[in-house]
């Protein structure tokens, strides 16, 4: 799995009430969500956003709410992975179980800038930067987490159980 | 090496002997929770699973409290189709309006969650529940209709922060105050994946009240949860409001912590956080002159009845600044009957406060106490970001009851050992 796209770069701590704000939460689809994505933290986003974008942030990302309406806009609106120091602990597992793409990566989140062209291998963590020519080396995810997203989510994993 | 608390909760959950920091497990789940807004992601996702029943009827919890009652055509929609969903499946503990309250006030109230549970919630400050000695954690949609289906969840085990309280509570500082003093300290994101566990000799000068205060911003802290000894008040108060049995948890007395960080709450003063992030803390000598345009005391952090008689206490016999709104919200119906009883709904009223029914509401920007760009508000919620209760240009001052009960009075950010009341 990989994903490959122009970076759009945020700081510390971007949490889920800028990412999709409560106004917004009354309806739950996804494609409505992606209209609203970051509106709040950049109005411009869905109009810089093309599919396969990357996100790249500094530390706790999607700290706040456990609104998974959060990772969901982001997926919907096209982006293809988020890259961070460190994410917060629903986001992290709100992304992982909707098969939304994330990786910890102190280096690249601090070195990789807005309007580079970055691409990732999810199986190696490998992140590579082909703006600045630099790699990376991520976190990839352990065997479990690979699991649920080789699926595509904790909810085709589940089905697949429940189908015994 | 021995195991925390919450460690020795999740083994036993996952029918281990033993856990360690880091490693995956599959725990068993005594209590499922969603609210309207995150229950109605979880059903489409709990019907895509092929599930046609909920693993328990009596361990899925749903509670209309984000929205309601209904905001707009929307949120009424959103609410029908978890209404709808909490009949076909039977759901035994689905609190709509009129039942309904702030769900982490009402859990505990209505004995739903007991000492030594693991408790999943599709709502970031189920954390709460680690008042009670309880393992409990927020997560999101996708995670509660699994939680729903199966009854199971997967957790990576956390290491812990460990929190030696010690020290008398001065008057006028209570659970905000401890907590906002923590957050402050550590950070944001200072416990980030950890659990933080409270102890020491101090823990006896907090209330149960206080206790879910603290729990409930554990948060904002970035932690996976925080959790109280199960002592005798937490005996007593499981004991009050439930009939479950329950077992007792405590840490090993050779468990490992990552940290060990002493609060000594005698040195503790009333704290307030300033836009736009909890831990942008400040004691109350240190806030300089903030004119204000609204107050809110209520919510899962500060709406129980040892909130609403702080603020009855400060707000007697006295009128609320002429351009201060004070919505005042109780966070269950029980703790609004028992503010009738206790004749704390004419104090409000009488001193120009307005007196609202239960509902998450303002905190989240959703209703009831919008803001608009320019304003001020001094809140005994949990959250301060950009545009939490409104406009992105709105500012959020996160206090206790009694700073935002004397911040109403006085027109600005007041320290309530000046303006005075009757509690202490």
């Amino acid at each position: 799995m990989n994903a490959k796209g122009k970076v759009l770069k945020f700081g510390d701590n971007v949490d889920t009430d800028v990412i999709i704000p409560a106004r917004y939460l009354n309806v739950s689809s996804g494609e409505e969500l992606a209209k609203y994505c970051m509106i709040d933290i950049d109005p411009d986003f869905t109009k810089k956003a093309n599919t396969g974008d990357i996100i790249v942030a500094l530390k706790n990302f999607g700290c706040g709410s456990s609104r998974e309406h959060a990772p969901l806009a982001i997926k919907c609106a096209g982006i293809s992975c988020v890259i961070a120091t460190t994410f917060a602990r629903i986001f992290y597992r709100n992304a992982i179980n909707i098969g939304l793409p994330i990786l910890e990566c102190d280096e690249a989140a601090n070195d990789i800038e807005n309007g580079n062209e970055v691409s990732i291998d999810f199986d190696s963590g490998i992140i590579t930067n082909h703006t600045k020519k630099r790699t990376y080396q991520g976190q990839p995810f352990p065997p479990f987490i690979k699991e649920i997203m080789a699926a595509g989510g904790l909810v085709e994993q589940t089905k697949e159980k429940i189908k015994g | 090496m021995g195991m925390t608390m919450t460690q020795k909760i999740l083994a036993n959950h996952a029918g281990l002997d033993t856990v360690v920091p880091g490693q995956l497990i599959q725990a068993k789940l005594d209590i499922v929770m969603g609210n309207d807004i995150t229950t109605a992601v979880a059903l489409n996702e709990f019907k895509k699973t092929g599930a046609t029943e909920v693993f328990d009827t009596e361990k899925v919890v749903i509670v209309l409290d984000h929205f309601t009652p209904n905001k707009d055509i929307k949120a009424a929609e959103q609410c029908k189709s978890c209404r709808t969903f909490a009949y076909d499946m039977k759901v035994k503990n689905f609190f709509d309006v009129g039942k309904a309250g702030i769900e982490h006030a009402l859990l505990p109230e209505q004995g739903i969650v007991v000492p030594g549970q693991v408790i999943i919630g599709a709502d970031s400050h189920t954390c709460t529940y680690g008042a009670l000695g309880a393992f409990s954690t927020g997560i999101g949609s996708t995670d509660m209709a699994i939680g729903m289906a199966t009854g199971e969840c997967w957790f990576k085990v956390p290491s812990a922060i460990k929190f030696n309280i010690v020290g008398k509570k001065p008057p006028h500082v209570s659970g905000k105050d401890v907590i906002l003093h923590i957050i402050g300290k550590i950070g944001v994101d200072g416990a980030l994946y950890r659990s933080m566990e409270f102890t020491g000799e101090g823990i006896q000068e907090l209330t149960m009240d206080d206790r879910f205060t603290i729990a409930n911003m554990a948060i904002e802290a970035g932690a996976k949860n925080g959790i109280f000894p199960i002592d005798d008040a937490c005996i007593a108060y499981a004991k009050e409001h439930s009939q479950k049995p329950f077992d007792s948890y405590e840490a090993d007395a050779d468990a490992a912590y990552d940290e060990e960080i002493t609060i000594d709450l005698s040195s503790l003063q009333p704290t307030v956080s300033f836009p736009h992030l909890p831990d942008n803390t400040r004691t109350i000598d240190n806030v300089g002159d903030v004119k204000i345009d609204q107050v809110v005391i209520g919510s899962c952090t500060n709406g129980r009845i040892d909130d609403m008689a702080i603020a009855a206490d400060i707000l007697r016999g006295k009128k609320v600044a002429e351009h201060v709104r004070t919505i005042i919200i109780p966070a269950t119906q029980e703790i609004y009957l028992e503010c009738i009883r206790r004749g704390y709904v004419t104090d409000f009223i009488e001193a120009g406060a307005i007196f609202s029914m239960p509902t998450c509401g303002p905190c989240l920007g959703g209703h009831m106490g919008i803001l608009a760009a320019g304003e001020r508000c001094v809140s005994t919620t949990n959250r301060n970001f950009v545009g939490r209760m409104g406009h992105v240009e709105s500012e959020v001052y996160l206090a206790s009851p009694a700073v935002a009960a004397a911040s109403a009075i006085a027109g600005k950010i007041a320290d309530p050992r000046k303006i005075g009341g009757n509690a202490e």
